[in-house]
């Protein structure tokens, strides 16, 4: 007879062993390190919550300030690689395997130490697809997670930046994992339940907010003339004639710009409630001035945004928010939204190569994908109809029998042909690939597959790539929009122009759009203080935002 | 620093009655354009001083498509540049032909 309970068992020891260090589920501070010592095995898979923006940094810092003698070998399984704690952990030989999705301001550390042969590297994941394999072969043996306050039970409220807590609690609870929260504070009543307390095991009152990192946040000031004129292109060569309604933005200044630009040249182009109407989309502080001009009825959020928390919570019209009144966010949600129900994703990368496959690796630099290969793919699951997706299926293949023919995605790659310090958007080779040799990874980082990207947009203009019938016309699409680079300059200008007489690549001039009307004038907010001026002073940004 | 000069033909000259105009400002990523009416109509002379070297070619392929699309015939310009992207230097061109057109006021 097998024992079919071992792993309520184990668990069952873990509860035991921990309850030496705790009063009821909460666990004082001081206890903290011994705690961690006594429920934490070497071996064990552990999921940190480090999420794209809110951070379990008390719980990180104890875990990385443990003896490697007592804990090691771990296999974190997180989706963000984010604080300097989560690789100190690494160099100490606390955990030895890690996989992830995005890794943001710990992106250079993190290549130098998969070089160093510090770190085993299972797989870069999209968010939605480590959430996927957290129920399938990552299953938490551990969850670290961060919430806003508890209960004396375990219930948490997680406010606005709900993010991946109930993605990983669900895996880690209902899979005889042990569960343990920090909070900032230990309350009688918690204002809404976002976790229930049955799932959640112990609970740490760290006294202060976990660490959330503003990550949405672009200055208007900073906006170029060349990315509004980029702006425009899309609006007026994408987003008007195909009618893009539902939708995800990036989160580079191209897409802030056009953000800005939708209140006053969509308006002009008599596109409100024409375009942009549904999002998947974190509450853009630049998205303000066109919410208050009643551009948008729905966005659902991946997680909050540093600041918006009021603004937010008085636009309960436009925002999803619980009966305490702030946001519920949702990050594997508002993926499934953003991959399945959304008809374009819209975003900047690094490089582009001569197919169309995107990355943003470079040599010295894994910053992971987070979401953008999960929005910026097309979804072969889907079966509901809509104008954008019909036309875009149409165009890929006109001569396939209409109602057997699938639709397609918009996946759009939106840049100046130079990005920060000259570097060129265009390359013969994509650095992932070298990325990969060095690293021997069976396969290089790429965001957004060739096969994926319908439309690539410079200042130089928009190539339609659903528009090519080979590969040489596709090549020539995309120097035809690289703008000064080595590949742009390298084009074949015949077949370039033959391309922009079928539409194929459309210039600005073929659009109307005359690229000195691109001017700062045109954005419906200049700087940080215009968006707090717009929200009527619901918007409070961080002081590192504030100039004035 | 490196200097670069271009003596072009440009077919079309000029708009406008301006003498001068400046465009732009000397600032990292950015750069300033003095445009006079000091050259033969049917020409247009360029000379760039920047902060950027080895990007001859590039600048090349701008100034050549500057003259090809924009009235520039007529003009003598000096660039002042603080490692402005391509892109940039060709919108700043533009508005300085722009600016050479408009009346004075």
């Amino acid at each position: 007879m097998s024992d079919w309970g071992m792993q309520k068992a184990a668990l069952g020891q873990r509860l035991a062993a921990g309850q030496q260090h705790a009063k009821g589920k909460v666990v004082p501070i001081p206890s903290l390190p011994a705690f961690l010592k006594a429920v934490i095995r070497s071996g064990d898979r552990v999921c940190l919550e480090g999420d794209n923006q809110k951070q379990a940094d008390i719980l990180a810092s104890a875990l990385a300030n443990l003896d490697p003698h007592d804990v090691h070998d771990l296999h974190m399984v997180q989706s963000g690689v984010v604080l300097p704690a989560h690789l100190d952990m690494f160099d100490k030989g606390i955990a030895r395997r890690l996989d992830f999705s995005y890794s943001g301001p710990q992106s250079a550390r993190i290549a130098r130490m998969l070089f160093g042969g510090k770190i085993e590297l299972g797989a870069v994941h999209t968010y939605l697809e480590l959430f996927a394999r957290y129920f399938i072969d990552l299953t938490p043996n551990v969850a670290l997670i961060a919430a806003v306050s508890a209960d004396k039970d375990g219930n948490l409220y997680t406010g606005p930046n709900t993010e991946d807590t109930p993605t990983v609690v669900e895996a880690t609870s209902y899979k005889n994992g042990l569960v343990v929260a920090q909070v900032t504070e230990i309350v009688d009543k918690v204002p809404r339940v976002d976790i229930p307390g049955d799932l959640v095991h112990f609970v740490v009152e760290a006294g202060r907010p976990f660490y959330v990192e503003p990550l949405f946040t672009r200055d208007p000031a900073a906006i170029t003339e060349t990315q509004i004129l980029t702006a425009m292109l899309a609006i007026k060569g994408i987003y008007a004639p195909y009618g893009v309604r539902r939708l995800n933005h990036g989160i580079g200044f191209n897409t802030a710009a056009i953000e800005l630009l939708l209140p006053t040249y969509g308006e002009k182009l008599g596109l409100k409630g024409k375009v942009c109407t549904h999002f998947a989309l974190n509450p853009h502080p630049t998205m303000i001035p066109a919410i208050e001009a009643g551009w948008v009825d729905q966005i659902h959020c991946f997680g909050s945004e540093v600041g918006m928390e009021d603004y937010v919570a008085a636009r309960s019209d436009v925002f999803f928010t619980g009966p305490d009144g702030s946001l519920r966010s949702n990050r594997a949600f508002c993926q499934t939204a953003g991959l399945y129900a959304c008809d374009m994703f819209i975003g900047s990368t690094l490089q582009i190569d001569l197919e169309g496959h995107s990355s943003t690796v470079t040599t010295s630099r894994i910053a992971g994908f987070g979401g953008a290969p999960n929005m910026g793919s097309d979804p072969r699951g889907r079966r509901h109809p809509s104008e954008p997706w019909l036309k875009a299926g149409a165009e890929a293949a006109p001569d396939a029998d209409a109602a057997l023919r699938r639709g397609r995605k918009l996946v759009v790659q939106i840049g100046e042909t130079f990005g920060e310090r000259n570097a060129p958007l265009f390359v013969e080779r994509l650095d992932a690939l070298e990325l990969a040799r060095k690293v021997d990874l069976d396969l290089a980082p790429v965001m957004v597959y060739s096969d994926d990207v319908t439309h690539i947009v410079t200042e130089e203009g928009i190539a339609n790539l659903l528009l090519c019938r080979n590969k040489d016309e596709r090549e020539q699409a995309i120097r035809g929009v690289a703008g000064y680079t080595d590949i742009g300059r390298a084009r074949d200008s015949k077949l370039v122009e033959k391309l922009r007489a079928r539409g194929v690549i459309r210039r600005p001039e073929d659009l109307g759009i005359d690229p000195l009307d691109a001017d700062r004038r045109l954005l419906a907010a200049r700087s940080i203080k215009d968006l707090m001026l717009a929200s009527g002073g619901l918007y409070r940004p961080p002081s590192r935002f504030r100039n004035w | 620093m490196e200097t670069l000069s271009f003596r072009l033909s440009a077919p079309t000259r000029a708009g406008g009655t301006r003498m001068q105009a400046i465009v732009g400002v000397v600032a990292s990523g950015n750069l300033e354009v003095l445009l006079e009416r000091a050259a033969p109509a049917d020409s247009c002379m360029i000379d760039i001083t920047t902060a950027a070297h080895g990007f001859g070619a590039v600048w090349e392929a701008v100034v050549r498509d500057f003259v090809d699309r924009r009235p520039a015939g007529g003009l003598r310009i000096s660039i002042n540049d603080g490692g402005a992207r391509p892109d940039t230097v060709a919108l700043r061109l533009a508005q300085g032909v722009r600016k050479i057109e408009e009346p004075e006021r």
